[in-house]
């Protein structure tokens, strides 16, 4: 190993995990403890029950299906705000961040009275049979709204940076625009894009303050699992609370190393075939 | 890095292209992010400016502002100092068990802010892990402000030492080695050579980091108590007006924390375009 | 020089006697609908204890749903009074020794000052023609209610239907437990509280008809202006009892106890009878009842204890995990 010219080691890590240690992982293991109290055999108990089952399955479904569109919608965004000039950029671009700010609960009255049947939007859409408030799409709206900025601001920097050389060598060997975005650019992006898929997929799975106006939560339909964390609290069965909170960590656990696999294995590809 | 190159005139297909993916740009993000903000301020404009200010002069909101600057400007100074030390260890030394901080970094995004509040409620409530004990000393953590900056905290944990990290690495540390040869202490090469460096990263993290300070309502929630004019942040304000029937109040609030973040924006903004017109001299 | 201790003594007293008004604060934990409510009953008992005690009161609230609420007090919240939606929210507090769990005896009427029932709010001329519980089982109905697991007013609502069925000729548990099943395939959104429901009924304009709180439906009614919702009378309904308590250890702890007890006493007074009346909650009081008898119509009712015992019971057998509820509530 090489001799450290830099000082600081052992400050900054010991700092770090420290902090980590009090802010995340003794809370974390709080509430392993008290998910211990239901025990494995309780955990797999909840888990057959369908009502958390549905609740799960809308939570991590919406959460996927919004990163999904997150990214696909994220990518032309970030590309006409990065690659473009138009009237108005900076203002969108500045834009972008309001999700994190508003807070969660804003943005769902907001996005409840505006798709509500007598809302600005919802009007429209209801005579058309499009409902969004109060069903699974509701969900997905509030979803997609929370995770938007993560994959925009992952994205940002590195569109910022990449070269636009290839691009034009691309070109001009006669590929056309398109091709030249598929071929040569998209490869590049995929790494960064499944960073922000994952980020936005983990903030999405866990939303409740702005999901909970727009859902309906109807259990079995539009039942989030976050609600039936707080339902549980509600009748002071801590113990249950937890043990579905640990199963929903889990679960999203699992998923971001699932993406991050997918993305090391990204990068090699797109290392040997650049 | 403008669209046009100079010398190339584009093809028609190209210019298509470029405006549709414009238009659709324009389109979406005016549907999904302006309409929502503007249905917040139509609403808290709904009874005219007087409404507006009328509701935002009051002791409860003027405390509620108070709290919620007071939660920012506690958690986000901490969680640069984490960000800067986390982003120091990771990107400037190899030692075991990195990938593991990172994921450790990340791990507060996947937990749902109703558990957020519920792990503090497990260490800290009366029937916690630390709650009798605390209780004996005269402690108050959760359903006062610790709680809520501990709850805050967690919240925007990653914001700043994910700004950093893909930075000072794709950096490397090259200069600041130098630095060192050339007789640096530690503390100059970091303020003289580091921080130039992140400054962008560093304060778009500090951006980020604030707003969602400012703006959670979830976790803060769980920990609050809702003890009006006492443990309230903007947030829960807004809560509480809206099930007050007190709309215009409740938006007017919202607008305000709407603004605030557009404020720092801005300032990011106008920081960035000096800076860049700085470097282009 | 006589005059010196003259002066003395009342320098002496000037300065003793503002040190002696006492400042006092209480913190009253309440649930979602009461905030306009306790606002003006807070300034009346805050004047009342001035003009007594010559203490300065200052009462904090803070409000929520109920089971939140009641949460709250047992994870430290110190709450010096509760006044909950159910009695089950302080029971829950008392089973944690917070307080005696005899604290429903120690007040009058069950430790309910101001009752009230549940009603129907209903779109302006009552298109839908709903008169009484079994007109929201007809097919096109919507009905907007919250979700019992997580609002206490819901609970009432629940139960008051149940009732309904159960008092129905030749009711039994089997039919009321159909009736209520079919009421809830009529909802098509499950708000977590009482005043989200309201919201959603009232502001997005989803369902024909509003199960809620009296004080709740009269009070949205006057703040759409009172132009734009009828209430409906059910033929018979639940006397709901929101109930308030001393929590007797946190009062203890900050030598609260005897504010707190006045302030609780202070409900049954007639001065704050009257408030609660203006705040569309039904009045213990025959005379302030008498004053207020066009606001509160008459109206059918049965208690809790009539029909199912206590709240203990009823939570067991209705909205406990995997009880009633689960097993024929929405989605089912």
């Amino acid at each position: 190993m090489r001799r450290r010219v830099l000082p600081g080691f052992g400050l900054s890590l010991g700092f770090a995990v420290t902090y980590l240690g009090l802010i995340v992982l003794l809370p974390l293991a709080a509430l392993a403890w008290k998910a211990s109290d239901v025990g494995f055999a309780g955990i797999l108990k909840l888990l057959a029950s369908p009502r958390t089952l549905a609740a799960l399955k809308l939570s991590f479904g919406g959460a996927l299906l919004a990163a999904g569109i997150n990214v696909v919608v994220g990518l032309m965004v970030t590309w006409a705000l990065v690659r473009y000039r138009f009237p108005g950029r900076r203002i969108l671009d500045a834009l972008i961040d309001l999700p994190f700010a508003l807070p969660t609960a804003v943005a769902g009255i907001a996005l409840t009275a505006i798709y509500a049947p007598n809302g600005w939007f919802g009007r429209w859409l209801v005579p058309l049979g499009i409902q969004v408030a109060y069903t699974p799409l509701g969900v997905l709206l509030a979803m997609v709204f929370v995770g938007f900025p993560f994959v925009v601001r992952t994205l940002q920097p590195v569109l910022q940076s990449l070269e636009q050389d290839v691009e034009d060598a691309a070109e001009s060997l006669g590929a056309t625009g398109l091709q030249t975005f598929l071929r040569v650019v998209l490869p590049t992006l995929v790494p960064t894009l499944l960073t922000g898929f994952a980020l936005a997929l983990a903030r999405a799975v866990g939303e409740y303050g702005s999901v909970i106006f727009i859902a309906g939560n109807i259990p079995l339909r539009s039942e989030i699992a976050p609600l039936l964390i707080v339902q549980r609290l509600d009748e002071f069965d801590y113990a249950t609370a937890a043990a579905l909170g640990v199963v929903m960590l889990a679960f999203s656990l699992v998923l971001l190393v699932l993406v991050s696999a997918l993305q090391r294995w990204t990068r090699r590809w797109a290392e040997q075939s650049a | 890095m403008t669209a046009g190159r100079p010398g190339r005139p584009a093809s028609v297909a190209r210019r298509l292209g470029r405006a549709s993916i414009i238009v659709a740009s324009i389109l979406f993000l005016c549907l999904f992010l302006v309409v929502p903000l503007a249905s917040v301020f139509v609403e808290a404009f709904r009874q005219g400016a007087h409404a507006f200010v009328e509701s935002i002069d009051q002791p409860e909101a003027m405390a509620a502002i108070r709290l919620t600057l007071l939660v920012a400007a506690i958690t986000v100074p901490l969680n640069v100092v984490f960000g800067i030390a986390a982003a120091w260890a990771m990107t400037r030394f190899q030692f075991r068990g990195k990938a593991l901080l990172g994921a450790l970094i990340d791990l507060p995004l996947s937990v749902s802010p109703v558990v957020t509040g519920l792990l503090y409620v497990l260490m800290f409530g009366a029937q916690g892990w630390f709650g009798p004990w605390l209780a004996a000393h005269g402690i108050k953590i959760i359903f006062a402000v610790p709680g809520l900056v501990l709850a805050t905290i967690f919240i925007t944990l990653p914001f700043v030492a994910r700004e950093l990290i893909p930075l000072m690495q794709s950096q490397g540390s090259e200069e600041e080695e130098v630095a060192r040869v050339l007789g640096a202490s530690g503390l100059q090469t970091f303020f003289r050579v580091t921080l130039p460096n992140i400054r962008w990263a560093l304060l778009y993290g500090v951006l980020l980091c604030n707003a969602r300070a400012m703006g959670e309502f979830g976790a803060v929630s769980v920990v609050s108590g809702h003890i009006r004019g006492l443990t309230t942040t903007m947030p829960l304000e807004v809560e509480m007006r809206y099930n007050e029937y007190n709309y215009v109040g409740a938006f007017a609030i919202a607008s305000l924390l709407a603004l605030l973040a557009l404020l720092t924006l801005a300032v990011k903004s106008a920081l960035e375009w000096r800076y860049q017109a700085a470097e282009n001299h | 020089m006589k005059l010196r201790p003259t002066l003395l003594a009342l320098v002496a007293t000037v300065m003793v006697l503002p040190a002696m008004a006492k400042d006092v604060t209480l913190l009253n934990v309440s649930y979602d609908p009461t905030r306009e409510l306790y606002k003006a009953v807070n300034t009346a008992f805050a004047a009342d204890w001035k003009a007594k005690h010559g203490d300065n009161v200052t009462i904090q609230m803070s409000h929520g749903g109920s089971g939140k609420q009641a949460r709250a007090v047992v994870d430290g919240l110190p709450a010096d009074v509760v006044t909950l939606a159910l009695a089950y929210d302080i029971d829950a507090v008392a089973d944690r020794g917070l307080l005696a769990k005899d604290w429903q005896t120690r007040l009058p009427d069950n430790a309910s000052p101001y009752t009230s029932t549940i009603v129907f709010l209903v779109r302006k001329g009552n298109p839908k023609a709903i008169r009484d519980w079994g007109d929201l089982v007809r097919d096109g109905v919507q009905v907007v209610t919250p979700n019992p697991k997580t609002s206490g007013g819901a609970r009432w609502n629940f139960l008051a239907a149940w009732g309904y069925a159960l008092k129905l000729p030749g009711g039994t548990d089997d039919k009321a437990r159909t009736f209520v099943k079919t009421l809830f395939q009529h909802v098509p959104v499950l708000d977590t509280g009482a005043r989200g429901a309201t919201t959603t009924f009232t502001q997005r304009g989803i369902g024909d008809v509003l199960v809620a709180w009296e004080n709740e439906a009269l009070l949205a009614k006057k703040e759409a202006g009172g132009d734009q919702f009828d209430i409906v009378i059910p033929s018979i309904t639940i006397l709901a009892e929101p109930p308030v308590a001393v929590v007797d250890k946190n009062a203890a702890e900050r030598g609260t106890r005897e504010v707190a007890d006045a302030y609780l006493k202070f409900l049954y007074s007639p001065q704050a009878q009257d408030i609660e009346a203006r705040n569309f909650y039904r009045p213990r009081s025959p005379d302030v009842a008498a004053k207020y008898a066009a606001q509160f119509p008459q109206v059918k009712t049965f208690t809790l204890a009539e029909v199912f015992g206590d709240w203990r019971k009823a939570q067991a057998k209705f909205f406990a995990d995997g009880a009633i509820f689960d097993q024929i509530g929405p989605g089912n």
